[in-house]
């Protein structure tokens, strides 16, 4: 059976992007999918620390398209979760030393490997960012619910639409539900109307994603976190799995519920 | 805070999150449409200038924007009619009764 690629993209820059592809890789790893996870920021790479798989790197994306390196010479796994790989990115190089075409040809090959080949695109919407958008079937855009984030993930919407790729659908990452509920951050809803797009999943703002990333342990790997959580959960919906959004009511801490019993 | 900014008598702050909708709706349909400030002033201008040929209208008081809803972008104009001028007969039955009119394009 031939795998789905799938790009994660934004527009803008540290919405998330690189976390989500890590954590959406733990989560299908955990639902018994074969998964790799392709670093395509070439010469701002990555997804291998976030992963926590920077020190296994002797190959690296550019080495295979230029034939230095064969691709399974260069696919680190994950020994946590034996379904998981990853595909470097170069460091040293930068992204002009790969085409679109070889983006294409490396994916179709990973395909009959992989059930998912996830891409982690870089920020922008140059030549970094139609590499990693050529070889998708789906793509994915993260947003966090601010103004500069869902301008440019209209931006990166139009483009694809433009590109004769399916409706990308969208993750709404780092949403703090005490600020919605004061009115204080844009809501799901709000940023489902303007831009028009099919939601996918909404990741609450969740502080052990720092303390996972300090350790290269993606949330996803356990189940305590809620970001954690939420990935799973985006995960199973990627699989088909008709699983109902989080509305996060039952978060806010005794702080809040104390300031809106003085707010009465 | 809040209940903190209350009891030192600050305003409570304000529904963000609402402006920030509003700002977005503005700066999508500008990036969708590729329209520029310069040419809504413009539009606003011109369309001024043909109602007032019909209606009688609070001219400083006109707002044009754009905003894009799922439907798709929307050009709202709010209007506010003072009278109507000298109306023909025949037109007489759709005279504006609000005094405010809002038009979509």
């Amino acid at each position: 059976m031939a795998g789905r690629i799938i790009t994660l993209t934004s527009g803008k820059g540290g919405v998330g992007k690189t976390t989500a592809t890590a954590n959406l890789g733990v989560a299908l790893a955990r639902c018994a999918q074969r998964v790799v996870c392709v670093d395509a920021d070439i010469g701002l790479r990555n997804l291998d620390v976030v992963m926590g798989l920077e020190n296994r790197i002797v190959y690296d994306l550019v080495d295979v398209v230029e034939g230095r390196a064969r691709l399974r010479q260069a696919l680190i796994k994950d020994k946590r979760l034996p379904e998981l790989q990853l595909l470097p990115a170069a460091q040293t190089r930068d992204k002009s030393a790969v085409t679109e075409k070889q983006m294409i040809k490396l994916c179709e090959d990973l395909r009959k490997e992989f059930d998912f080949i996830l891409i982690d695109s870089p920020a922008g919407i140059e030549l970094g960012f139609r590499n990693s958008i050529a070889p998708a079937d789906e793509v994915i855009i993260v947003v966090t619910p601010e103004v500069s984030a869902v301008r440019d993930a209209d931006r990166v919407i139009g483009l694809i639409e433009a590109s004769e790729k399916p409706a990308p659908r969208l993750i709404i990452n780092r949403l703090r539900p005490a600020m919605v509920r004061r009115g204080e951050m844009l809501d799901t809803a709000d940023i489902l109307e303007v831009l028009a797009i099919e939601l996918l999943g909404i990741v609450p703002e969740d502080e052990t994603i720092i303390t996972a990333t300090n350790k290269g342990q993606p949330v996803a790997l356990e189940n305590r976190s809620p970001a954690g959580g939420a990935f799973m959960r985006i995960a199973r919906r990627l699989m088909g799995e008709d699983v109902p959004f989080q509305t996060f009511e039952d978060s806010s801490g005794w702080l809040e519920r104390l300031s809106h019993l003085f707010k009465r | 805070m809040n209940f903190l900014s209350r009891l030192l008598g600050r305003p409570p702050e304000g529904e963000s999150a609402q402006v920030a909708k509003q700002r977005l709706q503005l700066v999508l349909a500008q990036d969708r449409l590729n329209i520029s400030t310069e040419t809504l002033n413009v539009l606003k201008d011109e369309m001024i200038e043909v109602i007032s040929r019909h209606i009688e209208i609070d001219q400083a008081n006109v707002q044009v924007s754009m905003t894009s809803t799922t439907q798709g972008t929307c050009l709202i104009a709010n209007i506010p009619v003072i009278r109507a001028r000298s109306p023909a007969p025949a037109e007489s039955a759709k005279r504006a009764r609000a005094p405010r009119q809002r038009s979509r394009a």
